[in-house]
């Protein structure tokens, strides 16, 4: 006991990495509010934001870690971009990370790691996405076309060229919103996992119905003023978005059963309704080393205690991570689940968090899936997702982990301080799991 | 001054057989040309123009970014006869031929600021190249100052560039971009700086081979090429153009101001009678100008506004506190005209307050479309413009003003609320934050009783639309501290204002000299007056618009808001017309409201028109007759006594101050140098004799300032 405590008082007196600030801007339904607003603009009005509320000097910054998940060709650097196009010092160093659903849980990792290694002292990460300004390529026929004509010479060779093309090889190409190397969609995935776990309708639509009930009620009750930006953008002439778009501040559960299933139109059982929806925003966090926040004289949101990143199968049951990453997380923390006070899960659909519900509390996953005897552990319905999730929120990919990291402290310390879980899945078969405190 | 190396110019020669001037003004920033720089570049032309293993000459300037800023016209001051002026303009004309009759091609290499004599000099060149720095500037500004370009420039420039170009650079003095400069065949290339010189070479090669930069067929179809054609190569069709351009100058200048009148003379009695008419004439009218009393106080603003940048604004050794962060309250008009001048023009982070999210978004929708306007223009690329708008940011509570190192209120009018504001920020922003209130009407004194830190407290007064209005009145009360208002100073310079330190007082300086002014206009029109009469007299007298006219602009609420606090303080003299009531039972706000003197409808577009109704609210028949002059001389006088006043109880820090106040402030006529110059040169026993004379007629607000009684009986002056 005595030991323990020692042990305590030792790793306490160890620099932590804080989470200083979080700050997100409300979530928008693609082409709504931020037509036409690239992913750089909508990470730009965050990180501006966030600089201009914590008032920290832009000199003292020293790196920037962002990420998106659709990137824009013109400017792969979304990090960088950020620092040359917002008051922030051009000394600001900046490097973009990608890890599809799960971006921004990199970036605070990476920037995190940076803090802990002693590189840097103060950072921000996040992410931003924007599902209305997204790449519109050309036929791979066109482009492979357009290259050869730049090596043409002669005016032979480039009708040559030309001559191979037809007209449905000028049509533009939108990104695919197939996995490069299963050729699946996120819906089919989430659909079989559903499938082979008889996860119901009914079920879905429940979580669904709580996730927009749950986050309405944060809302109203002015739980996320402080960690949600008004956001005004240019021209400056729409009335600015002070609330997320997606959120349904009226929703009934009949409302749901409405709804004809979105990918597998005969047998399916995911609709529009129980995914989360494509969205527009950005989320960053300020992050310092413990020390230095505090002789600062900040007083941090919370600090983060493990991490863990997983990797599975992409073909099959490929949205399982969270429970994957997280008994790795809990074991960095040497931590148990029942010791955590709040647990927040990423929604891509209702039917990926209750299989990973579902796993969480299954002797057989532990067993056959991650080589322990014991389950990761039951999860108690009342720490779960206390403030809704992804499918009420809105999910632009790389802010979501930014803005269940803010959220998730945020709420600790409104219960008096904790300990809390985030995690989320990502394409490819990732997950990424993360635990943070508050004091 | 023969010791070659602290001469202006100096000449190298190098192995290709072109010759180098560098032209280095010792001891200065930058190059200005002098009568005595005629001997010297005779001296160094003549050897030149005997050798013949020159093949070209390069003129270049030896300060960076700046190449000649234009002719010393500190100069001008000891000229007392035209002809002597007209001597000087000969003796730059004779340098600048010298120039030209080289026999070799002469090519100018231009960074920075080439303006008037620069530029004229350029002309005489055979070639220029100009540098694509955002410093290098082409222009022949000299109508600013009532005078013309007077070696040379009114004829190698429209032989340049052509008729209708040349007058446009001419007669509004416009300064060119290095882009605007090459399209219309000012310069012959843009070059990085890096390349200037291996630029410049190149072309004495080519004009030594006898190679002209030629139009492309195609501009010849462009709708300026066709216009060209049709008026600048026959007689009947420049005919036709010269009229026009005069009728049009007429209208601007309503005939007082002769500069732009003799530029076009000069222009067309060159290219009608030929070159040696065009030198004679240009000379001559140099002269004329510079003796006029209307270039006279145009350069007299010049040196004023000159000598207010280099003015700290406080007496004692007060430095400015650096200045990051802005903080703005309230987005309406005003806070967010000040907004935009503090982030595009000061460069700052700027942080707009208003009590509702539509409010901010409106400020930044005001910065937004100004910042576009330029983008469009391309005064700004892309990245510039965004990187310019994200240095303003807004909120509708106080997080982030703790680190504003100056917040500027421009919330309503309303003694209690600016007192709260003065709460607000003392809370929420740091000990040393300067709280800056853009009031128009309340005293700064009372703004202050509820500081905590009084002598962070001072005025900021702008003016409407903030991103125009030239003058910036800063307001201090007796506790304001030096490094306060020396910081303030600091920034209005910085947005790009010319500001002038006032006392604090009732209407400060500027509501305070316009309000006899105006109240006059009001009491002539409620004898009845016609209101296009009074307006269009002062128009004609030189004021960019109507007294009437303004009180709609500024609307007729506000000035009679602003009027009873001036009859508090100064009595009668400032009590407004009775009549005037009557407006604002009648809701007449003025533009505002599209309810005022004039009409506002959509239907009567184009001219506007006097809403005859007015007359009926006010019980008037407007059919009295008074004379222009008359109506003039009691505006201008109650306005230039009333400055008068306000210099005798310290409310300016000098005429100076008194002068740009009411020139950038209000508009006077700036061919009278402002109201102390306006006096002085009236003679202050005329400017007595006449407020006498109308004591007499119409009562004792005209009765002169004490000062003005002083002055005379000194016979001085109040500009020494």
């Amino acid at each position: 006991m005595s030991e323990t405590a020692a042990k305590k008082r030792a790793t306490a007196k160890q620099d932590r990495v804080a989470i200083v600030s979080g700050l997100r801007t409300p979530f928008a339904k693609q082409a709504t509010h931020y037509r036409g607003i690239n992913a750089i603009e909508l990470g730009k009005m965050v990180v501006n934001e966030l600089m201009t509320r914590t008032e920290l000097d832009p000199q003292l910054i020293e790196r920037v870690v962002f990420g998106q998940v659709v990137i824009l060709p013109e400017a792969p650097n979304i990090a960088r971009e950020i620092v040359l196009g917002t008051p922030m010092n051009i000394h600001t160093d900046g490097y973009s990370v990608s890890r599809a659903c799960a971006t921004s849980f990199q970036s605070i990792a990476s920037l995190s790691d940076s803090i802990m290694v002693g590189d840097v002292e103060i950072g921000i990460a996040g992410g931003a996405d924007s599902s209305s300004v997204v790449p519109i390529g050309v036929s791979k026929k066109l482009s492979l076309a357009l290259v050869d004509l730049q090596k043409a010479r002669t005016f032979g060779q480039k009708m040559a060229i030309l001559k191979t093309l037809r007209p449905k090889d000028l049509m533009p190409v939108p990104p695919a919103i197939k996995e490069y190397s299963t050729g699946l969609t996120m819906g089919q995935n989430a659909e079989q996992m559903a499938r082979d776990r008889g996860i119901t309708r009914e079920e879905q639509d429940a979580l669904a119905h709580r996730s927009h009930t749950l986050a309405a009620q944060a809302w109203e009750n002015g739980k996320l003023d402080d960690e949600v930006m008004t956001a005004y953008a240019s021209p400056f002439t729409k009335e600015p978005l002070i609330r997320d778009n997606v959120v349904r501040f009226d929703s009934t559960l009949e409302g749901y059963a409405k709804l004809r299933p979105a990918f597998d139109r005969k047998y399916g059982t995911l609709t529009a309704a129980n995914s989360t929806p494509l969205s527009d925003g950005a989320a960053a966090v300020l992050m310092m080393k413990e020390s230095r926040a505090k002789a600062l004289g900040y007083e941090p949101l919370g600090y983060i205690k493990s991490y863990a990143f997983s990797a599975i199968e992409a073909d099959h049951d490929m949205l399982m991570g969270p429970s994957y990453a997280t008994p790795k997380a809990l074991k960095r923390a040497k931590m148990q689940l029942k010791d955590l006070d709040l647990i927040d899960m990423h929604e891509a659909f209702a039917a990926q968090a209750l299989s990973n519900i579902q796993a969480f509390g299954s002797t057989q996953f532990a067993k056959e899936k991650l080589g322990q005897r014991t389950k990761i552990g039951d999860i108690d319905m009342d720490k779960f997702n206390v403030l809704g999730g992804s499918i009420a929120y809105g999910h632009p990919f790389a802010a979501t982990g930014a803005r269940m990291v803010t959220q998730t402290l945020r709420e600790l310390k409104r219960r008096g301080g904790g300990i809390g879980l985030t995690t989320a899945c990502a394409a490819g078969g990732l997950g990424a799991a993360m635990i943070v405190e508050t004091e | 001054m023969t010791a070659k190396n602290d001469t202006t110019f100096n000449l190298e020669l190098h192995d290709d057989g072109i010759a180098v001037i560098t032209i280095d003004l010792p001891g200065e920033a930058q190059n200005v040309l002098k009568p005595e720089f005629a001997q010297e570049i005779k001296e160094i032309i003549e050897p030149l123009s005997q050798d013949s293993s020159i093949k070209g000459l390069i003129i270049r300037s030896g300060k960076k970014g700046s190449f000649i800023a234009g002719a010393d016209i500190s100069v001008l001051k000891s000229v007392e006869t035209a002809e002597q002026a007209e001597q000087i303009a000969r003796t730059g004309q004779q340098m600048f031929q010298q120039l030209e009759n080289l026999k070799f091609p002469v090519v100018a290499a231009i960074d920075g600021a080439c303006l008037g004599g620069g530029l004229e000099l350029t002309l005489a060149c055979k070639g220029r190249v100009a540098t694509d720095s955002p410093k290098t500037k082409l222009g022949l500004p000299e109508v600013q100052l009532g005078l013309l370009p007077g070696s040379g420039g009114t004829q190698r420039l429209p032989r340049l560039i052509g008729i209708t170009p040349a007058l446009d650079m001419m007669l509004t003095g416009k300064q060119l971009f290095p882009k605007q400069a090459l399209k219309l065949g000012l310069v012959d290339e843009v070059v990085p700086a890096a390349n200037l010189m291996k630029a410049a070479r190149k072309r004495v090669t080519e004009l030594s081979k006898g190679e002209q930069k030629k139009a492309s067929m195609g501009s010849w179809f462009s709708a300026k090429g066709l216009q060209k054609l049709a008026l600048e190569t026959n007689p009947i069709g420049r005919n036709v153009l010269f009229d026009q351009a005069k009728k049009q100058l007429l209208k601007k200048t309503r005939g007082n101001y002769p500069a732009p009148e003799k530029i076009l003379e000069c222009v067309e009695k060159g290219v009608n009678q030929g070159q040696a008419a065009g030198y004679a004439i240009e000379a001559k009218n140099f002269g004329d100008l510079v003796i006029s009393s209307q270039a006279k106080a145009l350069i007299s603003i010049f040196f004023a506004t000159t000598e207010l940048k280099k003015d700290s604004g406080v007496d004692s050794d007060a430095e400015a506190a650096t200045v990051d962060k802005v903080g703005v309250l309230g987005g309406g008009l005003m806070g967010s005209g000040i907004a935009y001048v503090s982030a595009d023009k000061a460069g700052k982070q700027v942080r707009v307050k208003d009590i509702s999210e539509k409010g901010i978004n409106g400020a930044l929708n005001y910065s937004w479309k100004l910042i576009n306007k330029k983008l469009k223009r391309r005064i700004l690329s892309d990245s510039q413009a965004k990187k310019i708008i994200s240095r303003l940011t807004g909120s509708t509570d106080y997080a982030g003003f703790k680190d504003c190192d100056m917040v500027i209120e421009a919330v309503f009018e309303d003694l209690k609320l600016k007192h709260q504001m003065v709460n607000d920020v003392e809370e929420n922003c740091s000990e040393k934050t300067i709280f800056a209130t853009n009031t128009s009407s309340i005293p700064i004194t009372d703004i202050a009783q509820a500081a905590k830190r009084p002598e962070q407290v001072v005025g900021l007064h702008y003016f409407s639309p903030v991103e125009k209005m030239p003058l910036l009145e800063i307001i201090t009360t007796d506790k304001t501290a030096d490094w306060v208002v020396a910081t303030c100073v600091e920034l209005g310079k910085q947005q790009g204002k010319t500001p002038i330190v006032v006392n604090d007082g009732a209407g400060f300086y500027v509501n305070r000299i316009l309000a006899p002014y105006m109240n006059e206009a009001g009491l002539l029109l409620s004898e009845g007056v016609a209101v296009e009469k009074l307006d269009s007299a002062l128009v004609d007298a030189g004021f960019p618009v109507g007294p009437i006219t303004l009180l709609d602009e500024v609307g007729i609420d506000v000035a009679t808001k602003v009027a009873p606090i001036l009859q508090d303080a100064f009595g009668e003299r400032m009590a407004p017309p009775k009549a005037f009531d009557k407006l604002l039972e009648d809701d007449r706000k003025g533009r505002k409201n599209g309810r005022g003197f004039y009409k506002y409808d959509k239907a009567s577009k184009g001219k506007k028109e006097v809403d005859e109704s007015v007359y009926r609210v006010l019980g008037v028949e407007p059919t009295k007759h008074v004379d222009k002059a008359e109506i003039v001389e009691r505006g201008i006088l109650l306005m230039a006594n009333e400055a008068a006043l306000c210099l005798e109880e310290g409310i300016i820090r000098s005429a100076r101050d008194g002068d740009i106040g009411a020139i950038f402030g209000i508009g006077f006529p700036p061919f009278h140098g402002g109201p102390f110059r306006y006096m002085d040169s009236l003679g202050i026993d005329k400017v007595v004799e006449r407020l006498e004379y109308y004591k007499n007629l119409y009562g004792e607000r005209f009765t002169p300032a004490p000062i003005l009684l002083k002055i005379k009986d000194n016979s001085e002056t109040f500009h020494q």
